[in-house]
């Protein structure tokens, strides 16, 4: 899933200096999970906004709504009765969602209540960790499962490189060398042979912004206007 | 001839190696630079010119490399993968070449956060397995790493590290074997003190048959002091002390400790002198260049060879 962090308070009261009537939109899939932008955090996030605004003098009517997924016009539809009414809206789903948000309603400003961190995984609850970076050439079936791209802190290739302190990376003992797992696993597997092999120069695919149509689909006329 | 650079030229005719290192100032001014190139010019057969190491801002590696060659004595042109993307790197590889740069070392650099900067974008974009590659592509054939032909390709002598030391152990020479794979033409270790561990991989080196194939430069840092042993010990990755080496500096007079670093040093060349798969040694004596003279003499290895 997609993991956020919800951005420091002064920040978002900072970005909502001199609105009076915001909508503060949750969102119910990725950032509900991680517990950074779903029902249960647009309601804390509008308390404390409304005692902030009541303490320092500078009320604000914030409403709050959270729709099942941001980042899908299906669902953004339930909001286009109410925008109308507020000067600004506040969103609390990943940066995609926030941007589907801001396509929608080009009238309205949009700004963001969380800060969209990775793609990554739930270690328990509260705790989550990256483990992708959409890279778009997926080399996992190499490398043991294991993400080079994100893992290793150089994103080698073709490593470990010479900084492997014991099994953790050069950057950090807490953190364990990628490839140091990597081979480890692989060992395991009896097939480190597939990282005997050199792994060519990249072809960076996430220099543009990407589209993907999958096979049997195509973009939709009504979608392109 | 590869590239007909000193190094390669020494190399090729059988002599044992001794190369050097320089870090260029954290400033303007080309002084330092000669100042520490007038301890190594005649020592040493070709001097590293390191690459904002330790991810620290300083004089661009070529930069200083072309006063040291201005100095008569030949540059190792370090390039890290941290720093430059595909294009950087290749305009710069053009660019050393044709002012008279003829060895380079490729190596992935130390992650940025150990350095002055810590909150840079590191580069990456290539990884030292696949600079080694785009440096032979130039060479060999002419080309760019993107497929088009370049107007008189750099003839360039591929270097590249090795660290026995780091995990996993069993693994280490098979990336050598991967640097081979890629184009490298020589290699230069991590500072060895783990004399035991070393000669178990080149051991595994030599039966792989992989001496063959590429010249390895062995390592040396003398230590300067007990508290750099310690250092190196507990604060560098992929360094490898054993307490052996810290009690012997610890059991001579403080006023010694230094002398019994470059003695240990020497004793280390003179085995790597007859080990069989060493091509020669990589001294790192670092911030100490004007020691370089008196650990030649007493490491006998001068005077340097000349060859036309
Ligand atoms: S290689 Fe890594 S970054 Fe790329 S798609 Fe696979 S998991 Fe994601
Ligand atoms: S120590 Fe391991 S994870 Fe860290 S940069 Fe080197 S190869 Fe990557």
């Amino acid at each position: 899933m997609i993991v956020a962090k919800r951005k420091p308070f002064d920040e978002i009261r900072q970005l909502l200096k001199g609105y009076k009537k915001v909508l503060n939109v949750g969102c119910g899939t990725c950032v509900a999970v991680c517990l950074a932008g779903g029902e249960k955090e647009v309601s804390v996030l509008n308390a404390e906004l409304d005692m902030a605004g009541k303490l320092d003098n500078t009320p604000i009517e914030i409403a709050g709504i959270t729709i099942e997924r941001q980042c899908d016009r299906e669902y953004l539809e339930a909001l286009d009765s109410k925008v109308g009414n507020y000067e600004a809206l506040l969103s609390m789903a990943c940066g995609a969602g926030i941007q589907f948000l801001a396509e929608r309603y080009p009238q309205i400003p949009v700004l963001p209540a969380v800060d969209t961190t990775f793609i990554g995984v739930n270690q328990a609850v509260g705790w989550y960790e990256e483990r992708c970076r959409s890279c778009s050439s997926c080399v996992l079936g190499h490398t043991g499962g294991i993400c080079p791209v994100t893992m290793c802190a150089k994103g080698l290739y073709n490593g470990p490189c010479g900084g492997t302190n014991k099994g953790s990376c050069e950057i950090d003992t807490n953190q364990p060398c990628a490839w140091y797992m990597i081979y480890e696993r692989l060992k395991g597997q009896g097939r480190l042979d597939c990282i005997l092999e050199i792994s060519p120069p990249n072809d960076w695919q996430n220099q543009i912004p990407r589209t993907v149509i999958q096979p049997g689909y195509s973009k939709p006329e009504a979608a392109a206007k | 001839m590869k590239s007909g650079s000193n190094l390669e030229k020494i190399l090729k005719a059988g002599h044992f190696a001794f190369t050097g290192e320089l870090g260029p100032p954290r400033g303007t001014g080309a002084e330092e630079v000669r100042h520490k190139a007038s301890f190594l010019k005649g020592n040493v057969d070709a001097v590293n010119i390191t690459d904002n190491q330790t991810a620290v801002v300083r004089m661009s590696s070529w930069a200083a490399s072309l006063i040291v060659l201005q100095e008569g004595l030949e540059p190792n042109y370090q390039m890290v993968c941290r720093d430059r993307n595909r294009l950087a790197m290749q305009s710069d590889i053009l660019g050393a070449y044709t002012l008279g740069i003829r060895n380079m070392l490729c190596l992935s650099g130390d992650h940025q956060k150990f350095g002055d900067h810590p909150q840079a974008k590191g580069v990456f974009d290539i990884d030292s397995m696949q600079l080694i590659g785009m440096v032979k592509k130039m060479r060999d054939e002419g080309k760019f790493l993107g497929g088009t032909e370049i107007l008189n390709p750099p003839q360039i002598f591929i270097g590249a590290a090795a660290n026995p030391f780091a995990d996993p152990f069993e693994w280490r020479v098979h990336r050598l074997a991967k640097k081979i794979a890629s184009g490298v033409d020589f290699v230069q270790t991590q500072c060895i003190y783990n004399m035991e561990k070393f000669r178990a991989f080149i051991k595994q080196a030599n039966d792989m048959g992989l001496t063959e194939k590429v010249y390895i430069l062995a390592g040396v840092t003398p230590m300067k002091s007990v508290g750099m042993a310690k250092y190196m010990k507990s604060k560098v990755p992929g360094m490898d002390v054993p307490d052996d080496i810290i009690k012997r500096l610890q059991g001579v007079d403080k006023t010694k400790v230094a002398d019994e670093g470059i003695k240990i040093a020497c004793e280390q060349i003179e085995e790597f002198k007859e080990m069989k798969g060493v091509a020669g040694v990589h001294l790192m004596a670092i911030e100490w260049e004007h020691k370089v003279p008196e650990i030649a003499e007493r490491a006998k290895v001068l005077p340097r060879p000349v060859i036309d």
